[in-house]
């Protein structure tokens, strides 16, 4: 495969150009998916109430960084509400969403499921139906039984919304399951339970895991629902609470909050390969 | 075994007596049932959370109750409207009066009003002010000429028209005005003037504003994946961080980030200036118009596209190339029609995500999309939140999910959502 990408000596000079304009062509495209998210990081330090570069630290003067967009983030009440409640959201929803989703994708994998393609379809449309529509429906009916204004209905959509991540992760996982393990284990006197939980559960553990950090991740992103059903302050989440900052006045403490939030998506990525490589690792264990 | 005849299983039972057959068909329903059961509390819980909310949304587009429950009488009397060349007769105009003075001693005439309003600006304050002097009205012998008197509105076919619409409680006349129709006095559908097709264009936008995105990912992510397909593991596994990182940072926060690079004193249009590319007075507006929700959307949903692409290039065998090489085929050539038709599937598989992803999208318009970039979903927004028309909102709702509906019925079809690949 290697030399799919590095030229043979033998390359004519016009496949020498095109291998260098690949090259540069790609570099284009990554630096335009991450340089967005990166260029946020300096700005966050700015010491004057601006959304670009000053000229001071341009020239890198110690004076034109300050963490004073940290400070007013971490002293601002609303933004450290707007922190725990998502904590909290996100908190249950996850553990919801992974409970709920783990035990339909352990039915969905079941060789004899009836009628797998239509529920599976059912089950991840909360992932494809648009927001707006999902807001919309939500909106009505938590108005019309009492949940807006609460974390409880928040807690409850973002369930639903997170589901769908859990079902496609651990239905993943389950494909390669070796069932002959579970087989060997009731042989050995197990009882179901025993069995799902020292032989099922340890290995489709990446799989839980990964769909229940795509859960948090959705509830702790998610806005539109948020929009629609948390009216007051009380209720606002962290991407409520940006969504106010962006649309009323733009201050470059949201620019603290974003890097906080890369910081965030940078652990949990980390912990998701991690968990890849675990699974593969542990799968090669198992022959197939 | 293998010789046995059907007879011969027939005749099979297990150490208890029951045939084999039966007690194989039993065990058989009994683990579809335990399969079954271990699915059902997910789809008890979005059956309450998620179906049903958006079934009871999608019934209001055709559902609306208000001004027949509010206007009982009015609506049986206009059934006997039949000229409509002509006003209602009498008889529609005294039970008319009797239900609007009904209605303003319950106070639900600002309901009535409003539901009025929708169809036909200015009928609010015709329907309020009249309603107002209703109780004074005595001993009026004529309410057609009543009527007349109080409101040049009152002696419009149009205003009995909407009126007589509305009187059913279910009717399709929401997607009629979601699809920039409107309803002739006699209730033929005809198309809305000009200046008042609002929809069709931004549905319209919609489409090709998601059809534009699409291709910008795929002409963008195609490359990258080619490259991250082909690079020695070690390598592609470090430039993989620079796709999952977007994948997984906050979609505010690379909202955020466009917004402070697209903006007229941003990032952007200062490297610019500082390069002598533009001069001081010539900065461009990037942001707050479709340039810039179709940038930052492309940015967005860019690894929705690498990633499915990715995972079908990596099963490509490399060998392929070779072959195609070694007989003769150019670089091109061979990558062309050996390589790239093995990449269809990711190709469809990537486009028809991120189309389904696009044509939904609300956040990204909602903040950096102006006037002009606005999408469907924020129409849809508008009239939830603003207009509060929420028959509307519904109709326009329902359009939009039936599209997603059916591209997603097709991904179900072409790719399979098992494959649903999520990095």
């Amino acid at each position: 495969m290697y030399y799919l990408t590095s030229l043979p000596s033998y390359a004519s000079t016009l496949e020498k150009i095109w291998y260098v304009l690949f090259r540069v062509i790609c570099g284009f495209v990554f630096l335009f998916l991450i340089a967005p998210i990166l260029i946020i990081i300096p700005l966050s330090f700015n010491a004057e109430p601006y959304f670009t570069f000053t000229e001071g630290m341009l020239a890198l003067e110690r004076s034109a960084f300050s963490t004073r967009w940290y400070e007013m983030f971490m002293s601002d009440a609303r933004w450290m509400n707007s922190v725990k409640n998502s904590v909290v959201v996100a908190f249950f929803s996850t553990i919801l969403a992974t409970a709920l989703g783990t035990t339909a994708a352990l039915g969905l994998s079941r060789s004899l499921m009836p009628a797998r393609t239509f529920f599976m379809s059912v089950l991840i449309s909360p992932m494809v139906v648009p927001l707006i529509i999902t807001a919309a429906g939500i909106y009505f009916f938590y108005s019309s039984v009492g949940l807006t204004n609460s974390l409880v209905g928040i807690i409850l959509a973002h369930t639903a919304l997170g589901t769908p991540f859990v079902v496609i992760t651990v239905t993943a996982t389950l494909i390669g399951f070796d069932h002959s393990l579970t087989r060997a284990s009731a042989m050995l006197g197990a009882d179901p339970r025993q069995t799902f939980f020292k032989i099922t559960m340890p290995l489709i553990m990446p799989g839980v895991i990964s769909g229940a950090l795509f859960a948090f991740v959705t509830s702790f992103d998610e806005v539109v629902v948020v929009l629609f059903i948390a009216l007051n302050p009380a209720e606002y989440t962290i991407p409520r609470q940006m969504w106010s900052g962006i649309r009323e006045q733009i201050s470059p403490a949201i620019l603290a909050v974003a890097t906080c939030l890369i910081g965030l998506s940078i652990v949990l990525m980390t912990v998701l390969e991690l968990l890849r490589r675990r699974s593969e690792r542990l799968r090669g264990m198992t022959p197939q | 075994m293998a010789q046995a005849t059907v007879e011969e299983l027939r005749g099979l039972t297990t150490a208890d007596g029951t045939p084999l057959r039966r007690a194989l068909h039993r065990a058989e329903r009994r683990a579809k049932l335990r399969a079954f059961l271990l699915v059902a509390p997910l789809l008890a819980f979005l059956s309450v959370t998620f179906i049903y909310p958006i079934a009871q949304m999608l019934w209001r587009s055709v559902h609306d109750a208000t001004v027949s429950e509010l206007l009982p009488n009015t609506g049986a009397a206009l059934r006997d409207w039949e000229d409509r060349s002509q006003l209602p007769p009498e008889s529609v105009f005294a039970a008319f009066a009797g239900d609007l003075e009904q209605s303003a001693a319950d106070r639900t005439i600002g309901q009535v009003a409003t539901r009025v309003n929708f169809e036909e600006g200015g009928l609010r304050s015709t329907f309020t002010r009249t309603a107002r002097r209703i109780d004074d009205a005595e001993g009026v012998t004529s309410w057609r000429d009543w009527f007349l008197e109080q409101n040049e509105d009152w002696g419009k076919l149009g205003t009995w028209a909407v009126i007589e619409r509305l009187s059913h409680p279910i009717s399709a006349m929401q997607y009629v005005a979601a699809l920039d129709r409107q309803y002739t006095v006699e209730g033929e559908i005809v198309r809305a003037p000009e200046e008042r097709r609002i929809y069709v264009p931004i549905f319209m936008r919609t489409l090709w504003m998601s059809l534009l995105v699409t291709g910008l990912t795929l002409l963008l992510g195609y490359p990258i994946a080619y490259l991250l397909a082909t690079l020695p593991l070690r390598t592609s596994n470090l430039l993989m961080i620079m796709v999952l990182l977007p994948f997984w940072t906050s979609l505010l926060v690379r909202t955020t980030s466009w917004i402070v690079i697209l903006g007229t004193e941003g990032v952007l249009n200062d490297v610019l200036v500082w390069l002598g590319i533009l001069s001081e007075a010539g900065r461009v507006q990037l942001i707050y118009n479709q340039t810039g929700t179709v940038i930052a959307m492309t940015q967005i949903l860019l690894p929705f596209m690498v990633l499915p692409l990715y995972s079908v290039m990596k099963t490509i065998s490399p060998s392929y190339m070779r072959a195609a090489m070694s007989l003769g085929a150019p670089r091109f050539l061979a990558f062309w029609r050996v390589y790239a038709p093995n990449t269809l599937p990711g190709v469809g598989a990537g486009a028809l995500l991120v189309f389904i992803l696009s044509i939904g999208y609300y956040i990204t318009p909602a903040l950096v999309g102006g006037r002009t970039g606005q999408m469907i979903s924020n129409f849809i927004a508008f009239h939830m939140q603003s207009s509060l028309n929420w028959g509307l909102a519904a109709a326009l709702g329902g359009i939009l999910l039936a599209g997603v509906l059916l591209l997603y019925a097709l991904y179900n079809r072409l790719v399979g959502v098992e494959k649903l690949s999520l990095g």
